[in-house]
């Protein structure tokens, strides 16, 4: 009973949140200068008149402000996120195509960064105050700060165009159609490694920081102390007693990553010519394409919700404290 | 005040910083005397390495000079830097003080509008926001600014609810003064240091953002800016690394020095150890 | 004559620079043999913490023991290496602490954590750790240990935690037990109950107990021999029947005569004209975990009916979670109480709006618990108090004149005016607390735990400073406190609170001398050193 109704609230809060964002689209579409039916038709120009009309009357756009909003939820919630005039496709079906090689990068950066983070926050915390601390923290900060496009083509630049070790761009070779299954897979890895480097080093340079100071502060909480007062060594005190609750404030700040990281891909897709949807973003931008660009915000945020909701769950699974309540 | 800046200049970083953004400042505000030409421009030889026919830092596809490229630019990030920070900060503390004043409802209502805002793609919800309405710096700084303000609004409403709660405002009120009072002299001097830094990091994050924007094509087409110098420099990178490289310099430069700042800013502000 | 099992000798731990003094301890020496309890007792600063955790090679990395001995089981445990000190904690010497919510891992299992103690100092199999813990918490009278060994700390009570805690460290049998303060952070009744435990597991384990506390009621109870310390050196040591009864050094006797429970400082005499009245006042706290989740209710005052009369002080006397410090608060208007009434010189407090709410808060002043967070840390001490009279139109040399009158009467100078908080200790604190309140004339002082975060010899200074400015100005005081001797030490009357609700009202020495509510006595009972000193106040009464 008790799982059922917090079941139901959490759909609640999800139904909610979803609605928010579907009312931001539409508000948005009314705030653009000139006509909502050119924006939802794409760029004027772009369409013929035929079809705008077609669109002012499928969204209702002569009727009140409100059933235009009712009209425009309805079509959201019949995964109806419009047409695409200039690529002549459903924005669901443009969108549904690409999803795969952004999951694919963006839970490789996910996990790389979450791990990587975790690992030399370690390093760094457990080295408080000496060289190699201060090192960790100065490379960190150096990675915090640099754009995450900017340090794509820095990495094309050193490891494609001068080392000539990895891809520069793209999901696979041209030849691809040729390969074996397991030749196609290692192709296609190589061609992720540059891509997912990029997307995580900003969120690992994030995660080291914040690893090393929780750890720091882990370390002179009381219960460590109880540690060493039952003889055990430093080793067995980091590993049993410290690490895990150390990571527990990252994997929180991951989790509301999730978003950020998403608009990460967008850039870095862009630079890699990585054919997802933030490629698709980029096209959609350049094309000045809106109703792809209105229904990408929406499966974004959805999906964002989406990870939200598993890293709670792993999030319960490493801190007991939050089930009982 | 002086203790402030004894501490905090005490602590190299902040002073390496502190130095860094004022050449910077000072770069964006001499810009016109130091390249009275506009940075659009084609002044020379396009696609001359840096030193050659006079250009420090070479020239790019058009043979428009980088380095004039990178001066101009610093004035566009940082006046969107600061400017979209102090729309955020508007919003956030705003709604951060109501919900931690009010309490009850209105709280709980704006926690949830502030957790929904923290879910959506910024960047993503940034970049729709500027297509649609047009890139221009106002849309910029207005976009920037809406997807910045919620991690500053939670930080406020977390800061007034624990300081409120503080014994000695509770006594305050006590002692009859009024709530403006209490607020002005008690709550916001306690509450302030945190969001200060949070504040300086913003302007970080907003450089950012903006470069990205204007890498993706949705800058202000009447001013130059870094992100688009790369975003221009990207397809040519085989042939001409400079032109991509040294705008990145210095946003990484730019950016650096603000968290840097910021840094010290913290901890001189935000001791661990208190002096008591 | 064995050998002591624990031996002591002229200890001396060091503090980094910077610190108020160059020595926590300064050459302590002190023995603890088998199968006794000795009590290391003092007040804050006095180095018995640091003592304790040198024993283990436990200190903070800051500070270092610079000379002296350890010596246990034929070792000088100062010069062994890490690894000789490893097999020793939690196996020969095991020691638990104060605070037992945060001494405990909260993301493991108590009965692996407990489980943990007895594998890294034995080899045995699994089914043997988890038979030897499900023992163990049978031991120390947790209730279905098969169960409660795959519980998390934060779903247990206080008092199970330590428990929890005791059984971790009796994994390995110690033969020395070193106990830090391992019931302050606890209430009372369950204070009661460990401490018998512990005293218990001592004698049928025949272990050595350095057991360290503030509470010298708690030494009466429990303590073998007794240790003095203050200022990081032993004021005096022997048997603690000797040392209790006939106290040699002035400083013990001090520290005896300061613990509260006698009715030493009260002063004046109740009319019955009634100034605060509450009837039947309700409060329930509903906290939400988020927007959609079902909310939690705490229930903090359930029909709670009292009257403080004129020139009166009425304790309200209750454990953790009883709603005595909501009550307060309520009073004040600092929380809204959810129904009921209050009337504070014949006006309703909760009709009041704007002006008027000032004006009663005025005439009604608080005093808060923690002196520590109840001064502004950005204001010098002057600006903090010159505020309130300011406020109610004071030209700001009148407010200075007050500010300045109040803090000579509670023992401050005027130079006290320019200082910052930080430069005060604890007591001086609280004392600036209270001239901040003085200082607008109050008729009613609100008194919430104001004296239980201090020291026992401050304790006494500030509660008699409390009740001579009440006799000089005719004040009525709420005092609130956990603490049944304090009560018993200032009040007129006392009301004992459980769960919200008024459990018990009455005249103090009534209630201390014929309870009448199942609470009350078992409040009473818990009260460590109880018999002690009421001998003691005998043995006082006929000399």
């Amino acid at each position: 009973m008790m799982i059922l109704s917090r079941l139901c609230a959490k759909l609640a809060g999800i139904v909610f949140t979803i609605l928010v964002i579907t009312s931001i689209n539409f508000v948005l579409i009314h705030a653009a200068p000139g006509d909502p039916a050119m924006v939802i038709a794409g760029q004027s120009g772009a369409a013929d008149a035929k079809f705008i009309e077609q669109v002012r009357a499928e969204y209702g756009l002569d009727q009140p402000f409100l059933v235009q909003l009712g009209t425009y939820i309805g079509k959201v919630v019949q995964l109806d996120l419009g047409y695409s005039y200039r690529q002549r496709a459903e924005v669901s079906q443009l969108i549904l195509e690409r999803l795969g090689p952004t999951l694919m990068l963006t839970l490789s950066a996910f996990f790389l960064s979450l791990i990587g983070g975790v690992l030399f926050g370690a390093f760094a915390g457990r080295r408080h105050g000496t060289w190699a601390d201060l090192a960790v923290s100065l490379i960190s900060l150096l990675f915090y700060a640099t754009p995450v496009f900017w340090l794509g083509l820095m990495l094309v630049l050193v490891f494609s165009i001068q080392l000539d070790w990895l891809p520069a761009f793209g999901y696979a070779n041209i030849r691809a159609s040729s390969f074996g299954p397991i030749e196609y897979a290692l192709d296609v890895a190589k061609h992720l490694i540059l891509p997912v480097v990029t997307l995580s080093a900003i969120y690992m340079a994030v995660y080291t920081r914040l690893m090393r100071s929780s750890l720091i502060e882990v370390s002179h909480e009381d219960h460590v102390r109880t540690a060493r007062a039952k003889g055990l060594n430093e080793g067995q005190i980091l590993r049993r007693h410290m690490l895990r609750n150390a990571a527990v404030p990252v994997v929180t700040f991951a989790g509301l990553q999730a978003g950020a990281l998403i608009g990460g891909a967008v850039v870095v897709e862009t630079v890699f010519s990585w054919p997802g949807i933030g490629r698709l973003t980029f096209d959609a931008v350049t094309a000045r394409d809106y109703p792809v660009l209105l229904g990408l915000f929406l499966m974004m945020s959805v999906l964002v919700i989406a990870t939200n909701h598993l890293t709670d769950v792993l999030h319960r699974i490493i801190d007991p404290r939050i089930k009982g309540r | 005040m002086q203790g402030f800046m004894r501490t905090f200049l005490s602590r190299p970083a902040g002073g390496v910083g502190l130095v860094l953004l004022a050449l910077v400042c000072l770069l964006a505000i001499v810009a016109p005397l130091l390249y009275p030409v506009s940075p659009w421009e084609m002044v020379g030889i396009p696609f001359s390495r840096p030193g050659e026919n006079g250009m420090l830092l070479g020239s790019d596809t058009l043979g428009r000079d980088i380095a004039a490229g990178i001066v101009h630019g610093a004035r566009v990030s940082i006046l969107i830097g600061f400017a979209s920070t102090a729309t955020a900060l508007g919003i956030g503390v705003l709604l951060g003080c109501i919900a931690g004043y009010a309490g009850g409802a209105v709280d709980a209502a704006i926690v949830r509008f502030t957790e929904i805002f923290q879910t959506i793609p910024s960047f993503v919800l940034a970049i729709l926001f500027v297509a649609i309405l047009t890139p221009s710096i106002t849309t910029i700084i207005l976009a920037i600014g809406l997807v910045s303000w919620p991690p500053l609004s939670r930080l406020t409403r977390a800061q007034v609810k624990t300081v409120s709660q503080r014994e000695f405002v509770q006594a305050a009120r006590c002692q009859g003064q009024s709530t403006i009072s209490v607020v002005l002299r008690h709550v916001l001097p306690n509450a302030v240091s945190p969001i200060i830094v949070a504040g300086s990091l913003t302007v970080a994050a907003a450089i950012l953002i903006e470069a990205a924007l204007s890498f993706m094509g949705l800058g202000d087409p009447n001013f130059m800016s870094w992100g688009y110098m790369i975003g221009a420099g990207r397809t040519v990178i085989r042939q001409a690394w400079w032109m991509s490289v040294f705008p990145g310099i210095a946003i990484l430069l730019t950016v650096v020095a603000i968290n840097l700042v910021g840094e010290a800013l913290n901890d001189t502000l935000n001791p661990r150890i208190s002096r008591a | 004559m064995t050998d002591p099992l624990l031996s002591i000798e002229k200890l001396v731990v060091g503090l980094p620079a910077g610190a108020d003094r160059s020595h926590a301890v300064d050459g302590i020496s002190l023995d603890v043999n088998a199968n006794e309890i000795v009590c290391l007792v003092g007040e804050s600063g006095s180095g018995k913490s640091m003592t304790a955790h040198a024993v283990l090679g436990l200190l903070p990395k800051q500070v270092t023991a610079l000379g002296g001995e350890i010596r246990f089981g034929g070792r000088n445990l100062l010069g062994i290496p890490p690894h000789e000190m490893r097999a020793l904690r939690g196996n020969q010497i095991a020691m638990i602490f104060q605070e037992p919510l945060t001494a405990l891992n909260p993301l493991a299992r108590v009965g692996k954590q407990v489980g943990e103690s007895i594998r890294i100092h034995g080899r045995m199999s699994d089914a043997q750790v988890d038979a030897r813990v499900l023992e163990l918490f049978g031991q120390v009278g947790l209730p279905d240990p098969a169960s409660l060994v795959s519980a998390y700390p934060f779903q247990l009570s206080g008092g199970q935690r330590q428990r929890v805690m005791i059984a971790m460290a009796l994994a390995n049998d110690p033969k020395l037990l070193i106990a830090d303060e391992p019931t302050t952070a606890l209430d009372v009744t369950t204070q009661r109950q460990i401490l018998d435990l512990i005293r218990n597991l001592q004698k049928t384990r025949e272990m050595g107990v350095l057991f360290i506390t503030h509470d010298i009621g708690v030494v009466a109870d429990i303590a073998g021999r007794v240790v003095v310390l203050r200022h990081g050196k032993v004021v005096e040591q022997g048997l603690a029947s000797a040392v209790l009864d006939n106290p040699e050094n002035h400083y013990t006797r001090d520290l005896l005569d300061a613990v509260p429970g006698r009715g030493s400082v009260l002063a004046g005499s109740a009319k019955d004209a009634p100034l605060l009245e509450i009837r039947n006042l309700q409060k329930v706290f509903v906290t939400r975990q988020s927007f959609f989740a079902r909310p939690r209710r705490v229930v903090a005052a359930d029909g709670i009916d009292l009257t403080l009369n004129r020139g009166d002080t009425l304790a309200v006397v209750g454990e953790s979670g009883s709603g005595k410090s909501s009550l307060a608060r309520m009073v004040l208007r600092l929380i809204e109480p959810d129904a009921g009434d209050i009337t504070f010189d014949g006006a309703s407090v909760r009709a009041m709006k704007g002006e008027a709410l000032r004006q009663f808060r005025r005439k009604a002043q608080i005093v808060f618990q923690d002196p520590y967070a109840s001064l502004d840390p950005r204001l010098k001490i002057g600006e903090s108090i010159i505020r309130g009279p300011m406020a109610f139109g004071a030209s700001s040399a009148d407010a200075v004149a007050t500010a300045t009158r109040w803090l000579e009467k509670v023992g401050l100078g005027a130079n006290a005016l320019d200082r910052f908080p930080h430069e005060f200790s604890g007591g001086q604190r609280q004392r600036i607390c209270i001239a901040r309140a003085l200082s607008l004339d109050p008729v009613c002082l609100i008194a919430d735990e104001a004296v239980s975060a201090l020291d026992v010899s401050v304790q006494a200074q500030v509660l008699k400073l409390l009740s001579d400015l009440k006799a000089e100005m005719g004040l009525s005081m709420l005092f609130i406190t956990h603490d049944l001797r304090v009560a018993r030490e200032i009040a007129d009357r006392i009301v004992v609170m459980q769960n919200g609700r008024i459990v018990e009202q009455a005249q103090a020495c009534d209630l201390f001398e014929a309870p009448r509510a199942e609470y009350t006595r078992r409040l009473l009972d818990a009260v460590p050193g109880r018999d002690f000193f009421r001998r003691r106040a005998l043995a006082g009464a006929t000399v």
